[in-house]
């Protein structure tokens, strides 16, 4: 045998090969734009940089050029999922810095339209659960549930997806018969494809193995990054706005908040799914209790008189004309108003100098507050759990850039 | 609305560890507002976090504003207690030419992308902060855009009136 000391064997690479992933900005898996630098160890992710900021439209900015009620449109593009929660956040915390009393009524129908909003938003974000772990079934189902709400929608101010719903004080009118009956037909038809989606996936054995365990987060962690919404609750957490802070009556009604354990995909998806059932109880008491009366606040300065009697009465002209070209007597004040958006505490920290437009006007926007946990979250994970996290926080890109 | 108790003891908890940093304390509305001096601001929000009389451990948001006409930036806080139910707005004024306050990140994580997005738009340089760039914005902008002095539109431009209606 000959000894072959002078031959070097090759060295045995025994380092880690690490190589770089640019996920997005227009990816199909990421459900918006959004950019991720992720370094890989083989397929576990080391390390992500999210790169934010790719629809920013400088809502704040905007919305200081802006007569008060020119604001609600550019509220619609912050979580377009569920926009009339912003629509009517910021109406309300209009109403709060001018000390408006809203009619009960007026109330109810915004507990109803907003618990509606929830429920498409969840319904978004729990059937693409089910796209991103292979079940497109479920999608279908509850996708057909959601066109339901956009009628509804439109039945009640005439748009679908960025809806402008309502008025500061109100809504601009009553909802019709055939807006009732669409929601009833909504409250009839929902709770079943709910059943079916459920006994499709809530037990599903590939589906929770997907799931359990994956994108977790604790309740520490998510406290010290302020999540809000269902991605606290998740975590184990049992803050809600609609309790904490009631606004728009919401302490008339019974509902539970349910809360997971783990804060991973599964408990997300779970906290969602009975959320809307908490939501669909939520419509059906205020349905049952809705009370009579004016469907919008005694507010002339704010609120556009009837078509008819602008062109008859010069009162209702003069308010009009002055609504808008938004040159009403605004009050000074500073108010933060904050409802409980689909995705959590949505805030509006509003500061009025008594000039046509805000001084300031600040969002907080759950979305981009608890996109920020996310490299700590997909750090040691499989890059598909990262694409399954991604979409089980439900990141929207309109609120999260503003 | 907060009881007066409640705010005393809030005052009280500042004061027995810092003396002379509140400015003015009182109710905007519905919200207990304290307007601090820059130096401590982020020990005195770690001291409100761990103490166990006001344990304000959830951070809602925060926030810049610029008052041009006093050459200012405020940075607004807002804590909230969870056990409670009692939230607190903390400002800050900072000299518009080189805002600096010391960041809030070594408390709480989620102020991370708040303080960029603060620096983003109003320049405050939040210092101790581990990443502090621009975080909406495109990173070679030179401006800090939500400042007074920039308006919406190009003021030069000729070819839109904004006789009538402009602010």
């Amino acid at each position: 045998m000959i000894e072959r000391q002078d031959h070097k064997a090759p060295v045995v690479q025994d380092e880690k090969q690490i190589s770089y992933l640019n996920l997005g900005p227009t990816h199909p898996a990421t459900h918006g734009i959004f950019q991720n630098v992720l370094k890989m160890d083989g397929e576990v992710i080391v390390e992500s940089t999210p790169t934010i900021g790719y629809i920013h439209r400088a809502f704040e900015k905007l919305a200081e050029r802006r007569p008060f009620g020119q604001i609600t449109p550019i509220t619609d593009r912050l979580n377009y999922c569920s926009a009339p929660i912003n629509n009517i956040g910021w109406h309300m915390t209009v109403e709060k810095l001018l000390g408006v009393e809203i009619p009960k009524r007026v109330q109810y129908l915004r507990v109803i339209i907003m618990e509606l909003a929830r429920i498409t938003d969840h319904i978004i974000c729990n059937a693409v659960i089910g796209v991103d772990t292979g079940a497109l079934t479920g999608f279908v189902y509850l996708f057909q549930q959601r066109e339901l709400v956009y009628e509804i929608y439109e039945e009640i101010c005439g748009t679908r997806l960025t809806t402008n719903i309502g008025r500061i004080g109100g809504f601009e009118r009553d909802f019709s018969p055939k807006a009732w009956d669409k929601i009833n037909r909504f409250l009839r038809e929902l709770p079943e494809v709910l059943k079916e989606f459920e006994g499709l996936l809530n037990r599903n054995r590939i589906f929770m193995d997907r799931t359990i365990g994956a994108g977790g987060i604790t309740a520490e962690k998510a406290l010290n990054y302020s999540f809000t919404g269902p991605n606290l609750r998740a975590a184990g957490i049992d803050y809600d706005v609609r309790v904490m802070n009631p606004y728009s009556s919401y302490e008339d009604f019974d509902f539970v908040i349910p809360v997971g354990k783990n804060g991973d995909v599964y408990d997300r998806f779970m906290v969602r799914q009975e959320e809307m059932w908490q939501s669909l109880n939520i419509i059906k008491q205020a349905m049952d209790k809705l009370p009579e009366g004016p469907f919008h606040a005694d507010v002339p300065e704010f609120y556009l008189p009837p078509k008819e009697e602008v062109y008859n009465n010069m009162e209702a002209l003069i308010y009009h004309f002055k609504i808008v070209m938004g040159e009403t007597e605004i009050p000074k004040g500073e108010v933060y108003h904050c409802v409980e958006g689909a995705n959590g505490e949505l805030g509006f920290y509003l500061i009025s100098d008594g000039g046509r437009t805000p001084y300031r006007l600040h969002f907080r926007r759950p979305c981009f507050i608890f996109y920020q946990a996310y490299p700590e979250i997909v750090k040691g994970s499989m890059l598909s759990d990262a694409i399954l996290t991604m979409s089980s926080m439900n990141v929207i890109a309109g609120e999260l850039d503003a | 609305m907060m009881e007066a108790g409640v705010q005393e003891k809030i005052i009280s908890v500042i004061n027995e560890k810092f003396e002379d940093e509140i400015i003015e304390s009182g109710m905007i509305r519905d919200f207990f507002t304290i307007v601090l001096k820059k130096e401590k601001i982020a020990d005195i929000i770690h001291h409100l976090y761990h103490h166990t009389e006001t344990r304000f451990q959830f951070l809602t948001t925060l926030c810049g504003i610029h008052y041009p006409d006093q050459n200012q930036i405020a940075v607004m806080y807002q804590l909230h207690n969870l056990h409670t139910n009692q939230r607190v707005r903390l400002k800050v004024y900072l000299s518009a030419v080189r805002p600096e306050v010391n960041t809030l990140t070594t408390v709480f994580a989620g102020a991370n992308w708040m303080e960029r997005e603060t620096y983003d738009f109003f320049g405050v340089r939040f210092i101790g902060h581990p990443n502090l760039k621009r975080i909406l914005n495109v990173e070679d902008m030179i401006i800090h855009p939500l400042r007074k002095e920039y308006p919406l539109e190009d003021q030069t431009r000729e070819d839109k009136s904004d006789l009538m209606f402009g602010r």
